[in-house]
């Protein structure tokens, strides 16, 4: 990925040059190895700050959401079809921005990293299909491959869907759709067992709302965990029932709109595996309405959408 | 915090109540040294002149520290310059020092004697044990890597400060999620919700951050920091202005970093402070 | 230790509705437990939280006066989920108040000095108490002028309609009420926005004359000038800010403006003191 820094800033330059655009939107680097910021530009001279590597996970398209100037950004497959979700739903205009695409390798998974290097972490280069892993006293090469943000395993779009000019030739998709074998997992559980592994997994949740936060679907101006009046959620994290209503009605609310870009996932500072609500939801989208969110500007959101052959089972 | 009811039928109805919990006595086993300096800076809040917040004050009572010096700070770890050290003692009862397989306890208080007694911790250390720790401790120390300076902040106008140009830029990337405020030892802010279910209520207290536009919001809609940067403008100056010049002390901060490790858009307290004391 | 979050046990007495579109009313409260009645003494300025089991709690500032004895007032404006709740309950219920809480107007300084009192909408409670104090016989000799300019909306939001017709009758207050607009023909009063009643009715400033002033944030904004044309220093400009609060002890972090806790270090600050801090309010 490093290849399209050079042609990322270049663009960025021109646009910004040209008046094509007032803010680039893009990635700087960060002050940790495998950190990078979301940052913005204003200036050409600024463009050459942008950057672009494996650690590029966070999703841009969150910062774009009631924006008014003309925008500039840069897309993996997944933050253009968050993109693509935002204009449908009136969040920007198609007209303001001008879309960087970037055809995505992939993101690597810091954790996973941690967890298998041990030691502190000093470097991380990514050369090829290998990451080259730094600490104090010690050094490791590892397969780029085994060290993927679980949502990119599974991913069947790394190309962006819309841009305006592309950082990089367009790669190769998958042939295999997405089998949501970890749905199937789970849906083949027994309702109280997956309802204890559920339990199980939020338990660690201290409402701290990085998950909503991180998402680019989540603009609400107030959230329903935060309506005062009426109160519908309770505050605490010691009451299970509310962090559960919380995730659950959270993922309902990306029902038909999560394009599983797995910021929420990346944000959760206690390592909480809350794709495992969105990723059913997508399953049964794809299932029942062969429905990928953000593929398109031209249809309706799944769920403002009715048609007569429509899958209704469900109805009992 | 409390609890009551709202059975009409009770002639205690709608009182609130204090309930009568014992605080037991507890230990914390192996809590860093940063960790532990923080109590005195969240001590400044919580025990003041005209009010003394009991809940805090009498479990921190009842709560005997039995800390770990650090041997192998990270990277991102800047206890020297923030209040304190890998082998810090501030807040602590025991210090236990790693040594082989084994560790060295240096007792620190009296509650510490007693816990090292119910412990069973009685076998006398190795004479050179003070010279040793000694070396290991700047040995730690000699591993910080990183570092912040604050000095300027203190001297600085409050307002200008808070007027500086800079605040808008750096607030871009944050997405005002609480993870900073809920992983900062020295972060102390909270909410007071009642929650009630057949008629049984309590009144309780649970974290809070000062990056959600809520912890604001005046009933009549009003937000004094309506705005993304006024939130994280709130959070540096809190503990690198606002509490200095409060407190006439350091800063609101002991360095351990987390902040920095677990902020999903990589904001740094250390490049904050750079630019606030620039 | 005493705890400073437990309420005491208080039980509505009498509840008054003061304002036509009903969304203002004031609740008087008795203290179950009279001995509570003396710990919660209290200054004009000063606030509460009212305390609603099941809701929570809600600072509002105190619109009786520390010379009323036997009960204490406040007036609420029906805004959000725990004042709905509280208007909707009657008398002789059981809820709980806790404080005094915040600083006051500052008395010491006031006394000997002419007094300005400037409200606007239903932030006169705190006046209220003011004014019932200044105009207690035992006090009435420590201050000299006092005027009062009052103004609402319209006739029917006025607050403590029976004691502003009360106080306008004296000759030791001078009243001046005003309502931005009114079709009513009997309307005895002024019409106009209060900064510019203001600009007409009220003294020139000097060093012995104090302004306190209350109301929404437009009538601070555009009463301002005024007062600094008429010569007041903003030290002798006293001002009562809200900001959202819980704990109303500074601990719980929210209400600060800068180093400073609305609650704990204010409500009240002189102007001069509100220049010197950060716009959060």
């Amino acid at each position: 990925m490093v290849e399209y820094i050079s042609k990322i800033q270049k663009i960025s330059k021109k646009i910004l040059q040209d008046g094509k655009v007032d803010i680039i939107i893009g990635f700087s680097s960060g002050s940790l190895p495998m950190a990078s910021r979301p940052s913005f530009i204003k200036s050409p001279e600024d463009a050459d700050k942008l950057i672009f590597d494996g650690n590029c996970g966070i999703n841009l398209a969150n910062y774009l959401a009631g924006r008014k100037e003309k925008i500039g950004i840069i897309a993996k497959g997944c933050d253009s079809r968050n993109i693509a979700q935002l204009i449908v739903e009136n969040k920007i205009k198609r007209e303001q921005l001008f879309i960087i695409g970037v055809p995505c390798f992939k993101m690597i998974d810091k954790r996973k990293i941690s967890l298998l290097f041990e030691d502190e972490i000093t470097q991380v280069t990514e050369v090829g299909d290998k990451v080259i892993v730094k600490g104090k006293a010690k050094e490791k090469t590892f397969n780029r491959e085994d060290l993927l943000q679980a949502n990119c395993i599974t991913c069947t779009h790394h190309n962006p869907v819309i841009y305006d000019e592309l950082a990089g030739e367009l790669i190769k998709e998958p042939d295999q759709k997405d089998g949501y074998e970890d749905v199937k997992k789970i849906e083949a559980m027994s309702s109280d067992k997956r309802w204890s592994h559920f339990s199980e997994m939020l338990s660690a949740c201290i409402r701290c709302y990085a998950c909503r936060d991180a998402c680019p679907l989540c603009y609400c101006p107030t959230c329903f965990v935060d309506e005062a009046a009426p109160q519908w959620v309770g505050k605490s994290a010691d009451n299970q029932i509310d962090v559960k209503t919380f995730h659950i009605l959270r993922a309902f609310h990306c029902a038909g709109r999560c394009t599983d870009c797995g910021a929420c996932e990346r944000a959760c500072p206690m390592s909480i595996k809350v794709r495992e609500f969105t990723r059913k939801l997508n399953s049964d989208a794809m299932r029942h309405y062969e429905w990928e969110a953000g593929l398109t500007t031209d249809k309706r959101p799944l769920l403002d959408n009715f048609r007569v052959n429509d899958y209704q089972d469900f109805i009992k | 915090m409390f609890s009551y009811t709202t059975d009409t039928n009770s002639e205690d109805c709608n009182i609130i109540k204090p309930i009568n919990k014992k605080n037991v006595k507890q230990a914390i086993l192996g809590i860093r040294p940063c960790d532990s300096a923080s109590f005195g800076i969240v001590e400044k809040n919580f025990d003041t002149e005209e009010y003394k917040d009991p809940f805090w004050i009498n479990s921190y009572k009842a709560t005997t520290f039995i800390g770990l010096a650090c041997d192998n700070p990270d990277s991102t770890c800047f206890c020297t310059t923030a209040n304190s050290g890998p082998f810090d003692e501030k807040g602590l009862d025991i210090l236990l020092i790693t040594s082989g397989d084994s560790f060295i306890g240096k007792i620190l208080t009296e509650k510490g004697e007693e816990a090292a007694k119910i412990a069973g911790w009685t076998t006398e250390a190795p004479a050179n044990s003070v010279s040793a720790i000694e070396k290991q401790k700047k040995e730690a120390e000699s591993k910080i890597s990183s570092s912040i300076s604050t000095d300027k902040i203190k001297n600085k106008d409050t307002l200008e400060l808070y007027n500086a140009s800079f605040w808008e830029e750096e607030a871009f990337a944050c997405i005002n999620c609480g993870t900073c405020a809920y992983v900062c030892p020295t972060c102390w802010c909270f909410d007071i919700q009642d929650e009630i279910s057949d008629k049984k209520g309590i009144r309780m207290r649970n974290w809070d951050s000062c990056m959600f536009p809520l912890f604001t919001l005046h009933g009549s809609g009003h937000n004094p920091r309506d705005l993304k940067y006024q939130r994280v403008r709130q959070r540096f100056m809190h503990k690198l202005k606002y509490y200095q010049d409060k407190y006439k002390s350091g800063i609101q901060c002991v360095g351990c970093g987390r902040c920095i490790r677990l902020c999903p858009v990589n904001i740094d307290i250390r490049s904050i402070c750079d630019i606030m004391n620039s | 230790m005493q705890n400073p979050y437990l309420p005491y046990p208080v039980r509505i007495d009498d509840i008054v509705t003061e304002t036509e579109d009903k969304n203002l009313k004031t609740f008087k409260f008795v203290f179950i437990n009279p001995e509570e009645e003396k710990k919660f003494s209290y200054k004009a300025g000063q606030f509460a939280e009212l305390s609603v089991t099941g809701k929570g709690e809600i600072p509002i500032g105190i619109a009786s006066s520390p010379t009323e004895k036997g009960f204490v007032k406040f007036t609420v404006n029906k805004v959000g989920l725990i004042t709905t709740h509280l208007h909707s309950m009657k008398k002789g219920d059981i809820m709980g108040i806790r404080g005094p809480l915040g600083n006051y107007y500052p008395w010491e300084l006031l006394e000997g000095k002419n007094i300005v009192i400037i409200g606007g909408g239903f932030a006169f409670t705190t006046l209220r108490s003011s004014i019932i104090y200044m105009l207690e016989p035992s006090n009435r000799d420590k201050f000299k002028e006092i005027n009062v300019v009052y103004g609402a909306r319209v006739p029917g939001m006025l607050l403590y309609k029976d004691e502003l017709s009360a106080w306008k009758k004296r000759d030791d207050i001078n009243m001046h009420i005003t309502v931005d607009s009114t079709d009513d023909p009997n309307w005895k009063y002024n019409v106009g926005f209060v900064p510019a009643i203001v600009g007409e009715k009220v003294p020139k400033g000097n060093k012995d004359t104090y302004a306190i002033v209350c109301g929404p944030p437009a009538m601070i904004k555009f009463t301002q000038p005024v007062l600094d044309q008429l010569g007041y220093s903003h030290d002798n400009i006293i001002m009562s800010l809200e900001n959202r609060m819980k704990c109303g002890i500074g601990m719980c972090g929210r209400c600060n403006i800068g180093e400073k806790f609305v609650c704990k270090d204010g409500p009240v600050f002189t102007l001069s003191q509100l220049n010197k801090m950060p716009k959060e309010y």
